[in-house]
């Protein structure tokens, strides 16, 4: 019952909301109306606060930029609409593309007050400006037009607006959960994710503020036709305020999110000024107190807001059905011979201030060959896995991958040269499924970007990337635990989805950071075949391990480490002998 | 433009640097050690030459009932969670502490006659809005402690627009203007300065000072720093951040609440002309980093001078210029920093 009422209720939902306005009075009619304005401009910032984690407060600003562009258009120079909302998306697309190109380098809250500023200036801009009447207003915009018949009343405006709210939503829903949405969605952990796989964080960071703005122009757009008469003070830092809490209210990682929150915040605010006015006069506005203190208990209970309260008593009900059939890429890196040097390193040297986290580091990796790496804690492997995976650039020493050298330490570029690795604490992105965040591994293979995506053109590559990941989660064993959220796995098997997702980016060197750990003895014996079977596949790999067992059973060769430097090298029963390593690692005694 | 009406510029832009420089020390303050960009400073600074001016009027200023209703809601809080710990020393301490709120809430109730001395209802004044720093501190700030400086952002925004509106609430949207220091003017390298500029030029220099010496050599100002320093380090060697924050907040009140005394004869504010105010000393904190006290002072004199020439050239425009301004800044601070990445959870 419930899996059928939840399977359909967006349709029901569509449906109310279609028949509602033949029922409702008109002042409910025009009330719905500017609540689902205010949800299109919502779901623009659930795109740039909930899914890429950059929070905004001068959203209302590009709301406003949307409504002035269009109802000054429409106004002063009598164009049609549908001309003045290219223009206003137009426009947003470009101001954002300004700003953002500045603002969104920054991070956390450096961003956020940016965003600040210029949603102030907006507003004294616009409120100074004689071309868009001042503080007075801008008056006399036409209603929009369709096929030559005015929208004027509110209840056909209410449609209106009520089609532009569905197209967004699916657009959103669409864009969300393709090859580009899932790089948008790993951005709110911060850019490690993306650039490991290839993408570059900055650029999707700037596509969301500018989707951000556009849909808030679009709002804008549907506000200054249906209000027909346009003034600053709804698109000053209180509005943008407004947007905000919202969005964080509705529960901001997700769509319905943001209608949630769009209804709730106005028609509680509406009806709680009829009271309050009732109680203390015409003039107060005692109501924001009232908000305010909602979104303190908000952000003290429940950050996530209140969808995924919704969610979870349903969150059974809507696992969705498996329709991927694992497949393999029909186009893949071709592997190095056996025993071709993959990567090799001279004199690699790093230091943080005053420490020499990596000292002087050399060593090479062959084709079809297992490298471990040992270390007591602290003796630099992971910062020696940072510099050769780019993420960290070095300050000395030479590297080169695949008979080529590698100059500047670039994630993302030793991704797309077949490297791709793992990191010591798992990396996921908590509120993806998990065969979502293998997906994101194979960003570098797909073509498809924001338009083929939008316009559902992306539909074989998805298969193709869709299924390799299938095939991938199948191999590391987790092929049931597809669909289910990435955060509810324990960490061993979150561990094994990170191997899947590095393997999805198709890789000649794999490099793994502790890939054991948490794992029970018969996963282990798993995860150590599957080794083996990549080795023989000629993959090379580097693995840092602190199971001594698991090490020296699968390695060909072993390198240790202690305080930055390779105290030996050599196969598994040398290092073994080893006076040095046994003195400084295994104890003096062993 | 000529030279004396560049003096008289700079003149001014000092005075009110003096104020923002004030200000921003108090957001470098709370900001490095809870981690709040504290937003609503600005709203006390209204708050506070509302106050007074209710005083002058011989009236019962609104903030009382801010000040007893936020203490109430406080202790409840307190005595809530002291009761689930069945900590009856807390309970007890607790009480106490807040038992100095009802007894400023009832000197500013009955002890401040028409009649009496203006410092004494600037004292009452600034006591009360210090009072409300702490209890905000309490209530919203305290049981968030833990959250990322983006969550304590949003939450110092709603706290704005809950001062902004009880604030309209409270005092109406009529301005004031407090009186100010009286005095012949003074005559200066040429230049003449009125005494009013000259109080708030000395007040300014006093409180950073006050900050400066309270910071480096009293035992508490050091702890301060250690907790503003590393959060984990500072507990584990047995200072309690909660009252690391609840002092800055204090100081923050105060702060605040001498800056409202300070600029309330210059500028007619109004319940919501904080907030502009408030932003203003945050761009000369954020020159500083939010971390250098004496960057963020040569931001906020830069901030005060350059909206004195602004609104002499294009008055309209002064605020933009002054907010379109910090962008470059921030920019220039974000990527100089490398803050870490931190989302809303």
């Amino acid at each position: 019952m419930t899996r059928a009422l939840v399977r359909f209720a967006p349709s029901i939902a569509l449906a109310l909301a279609a028949l509602s306005p033949l029922v409702l009075p008109t002042y409910q009619v025009a009330v719905v109306t500017y609540v689902m304005i205010a949800a299109v401009a919502c779901l623009g910032l659930v795109l740039m606060t909930g899914i890429a984690g950059m929070v905004s407060f001068g959203h209302a600003a590009f709301v406003g930029l949307g409504a002035y562009v269009s109802g000054y258009l429409s106004s002063q120079l009598g164009w049609p609409a549908w001309i003045g909302l290219a223009c206003a998306v137009i426009a947003a697309a470009l101001a954002a593309g300004l700003i953002g190109a500045i603002t969104v380098r920054m991070s956390g809250h450096y961003l956020a007050l940016a965003t600040l500023c210029f949603g102030i200036s907006f507003y004294f801009l616009v409120g100074n400006s004689e071309m868009l009447g001042r503080f007075n207003g801008l008056t006399g915009i036409a209603p929009v037009s369709v096929a030559g018949f005015e929208l004027r009343s509110e209840r056909q405006t209410y449609y209106l607006v009520l089609v532009m709210l569905v197209l967004v939503i699916a657009w959103c829903r669409q864009l969300l959960s393709s090859r580009t949405g899932r790089v948008l969605r790993s951005l709110r952990s911060g850019p490690v994710i993306a650039e490991t796989f290839g993408a570059n964080a900055h650029h999707y960071r700037l596509m969301a503020f500018v989707l951000a703005a556009v849909i808030g122009a679009v709002a804008g757009w549907l506000y200054a036709h249906v209000q027909r008469f346009l003034s600053p003070t709804p698109f000053g830092l209180t509005a943008s305020i407004d947007y905000l809490f919202m969005t964080v209210i509705g529960g901001s990682g997700q769509i319905w999110g943001a209608l949630l929150g769009a209804g709730l915040v106005t028609i509680i605010k509406h009806e709680l000024q009829d009271v309050l006015k009732f109680v203390f006069g015409p003039t107060t506005r005692l109501e924001l107190l009232v908000f305010a203190a909602i979104m303190i208990v908000v952000l003290q209970k429940a950050r996530r807001g209140l969808w995924p309260f919704l969610e979870q008593r349903f969150a059974t009900a809507i696992a969705p059905v498996a329709g991927i059939e694992p497949a393999i890429l029909p186009r893949r890196r071709a592997k190095p011979a056996h025993g071709l040097t993959v990567l090799s390193a001279s004199r690699l040297r790093r230091s943080f201030g005053g420490l020499l986290a990596v000292d002087g580091i050399s060593f090479d990796v062959k084709g079809g060959e297992i490298l471990g790496i040992l270390g007591p804690n602290g003796a630099g492997k992971s910062t020696l896995f940072n510099l050769i995976s780019g993420a960290l650039s070095r300050s000395k020493g030479e590297l080169s991958f695949l008979g080529s050298p590698s100059s500047k330490a670039s994630a993302r570029d030793m991704c797309r040269r077949g490297l791709s690795r793992t990191f010591q604490h798992a990396a996921l992105v908590q509120d993806m499924t998990v065969l979502e965040n293998v997906a994101i591994g194979a960003t570098h293979l797909g073509r498809c970007g924001l338009f083929a995506s939008s316009l559902r053109l992306d539909r074989v590559e998805e298969r193709q990337l869709l299924g390799w990941s299938m095939h991938l989660l199948d191999r590391v064993g987790l092929a049931d635990k597809a669909f289910e959220l990435a955060g509810n796995l324990s960490l061993g098997h979150q561990r094994l989805v990170e191997i899947a997702r590095a393997l999805a980016a198709d890789p000649v060197l794999l490099l793994l950071d502790e890939p054991a750990a948490g794992l029970r003895t018969n996963e282990k014996a798993v995860l150590a075949d599957l080794l083996a079977e990549l080795r023989a596949e000629g993959l090379a790999i580097v693995l840092v391990e602190h199971d001594m067992d698991f090490v020296f059973s699968l390695a060909d060769r072993l390198m240790v480490m202690n305080f930055g430097r390779r105290i030996a090298v050599g196969r598994p029963e040398e290092v073994r002998a080893d006076t040095g390593v046994q003195e400084a690692y295994l104890g003096v005694a062993a | 433009m000529n030279t004396d009406v560049a003096l008289i510029l700079l003149q001014d832009g000092l005075v009110n640097g003096a104020i923002y420089t004030l200000l921003a020390t108090a957001l470098v303050l709370v900001f490095s050690v809870t981690r709040v960009i504290f937003v609503p400073q600005g709203d006390l600074v209204a708050f506070t030459a509302l106050t007074l001016s209710a005083f002058e009027a011989g009236q019962r200023p609104g903030t009382v009932w801010i000040v007893a209703f936020a203490a109430a809601g406080a202790l409840s809080l307190e005595m809530i969670e002291a009761a689930r710990q069945r900590d009856r020393a807390r309970a007890v301490r607790s009480v106490l502490r807040f038992g100095v709120i009802p007894a400023v809430v009832i000197l500013a109730l009955f002890l401040v006659p028409k009649s009496a001395p203006l410092f004494w209802k600037m004292a009452v004044s600034a006591a009360l809005i210090t009072c409300l720093g702490a209890l905000i501190y309490r209530i919203v700030f305290q049981p968030m402690a833990a959250a990322s400086p983006l969550v304590l952002l949003i939450a110092a925004i709603a706290t704005h627009l809950g001062l902004n509106s009880i604030g309209l609430h409270v005092f109406g949207p009529e301005g004031v203007r407090t009186e100010g220091f009286s005095g012949s003017p003074l005559a200066l390298f040429g230049m003449i300065v009125t005494s009013q500029a000259a109080g708030v030029l000395a007040s300014s220099v006093v409180v950073v000072a006050a900050l400066y010496i309270f910071f480096r050599f009293s035992l508490r100002g050091r702890a301060l720093l250690a907790a503003a320093h590393n959060r984990r380090g500072a507990e584990i060697v047995g200072i309690s951040t909660v009252a690391a924050g609840r002092t800055v907040f204090v100081l923050a009140g105060l702060a605040a609440a001498v800056s409202g005394l300070l600029v309330g004869p210059t500028t007619t504010l109004y319940y919501d002309s904080g907030f502009i105010l408030g932003l203003k000393g945050f761009v000369g904190a954020i020159v500083g980093g939010m971390a250098v006290f004496p960057l963020a002072a040569a931001g906020a004199l830069l901030v005060g001078t350059v909206e004195a020439f602004a609104s002499f050239w294009a008055s309209a425009y002064r605020d933009v210029i002054v907010f379109l301004l910090i962008i470059p800044v921030l920019f220039w601070r974000s990527v100089s920093t490398l803050a870490p990445e931190d989302g809303l959870e």
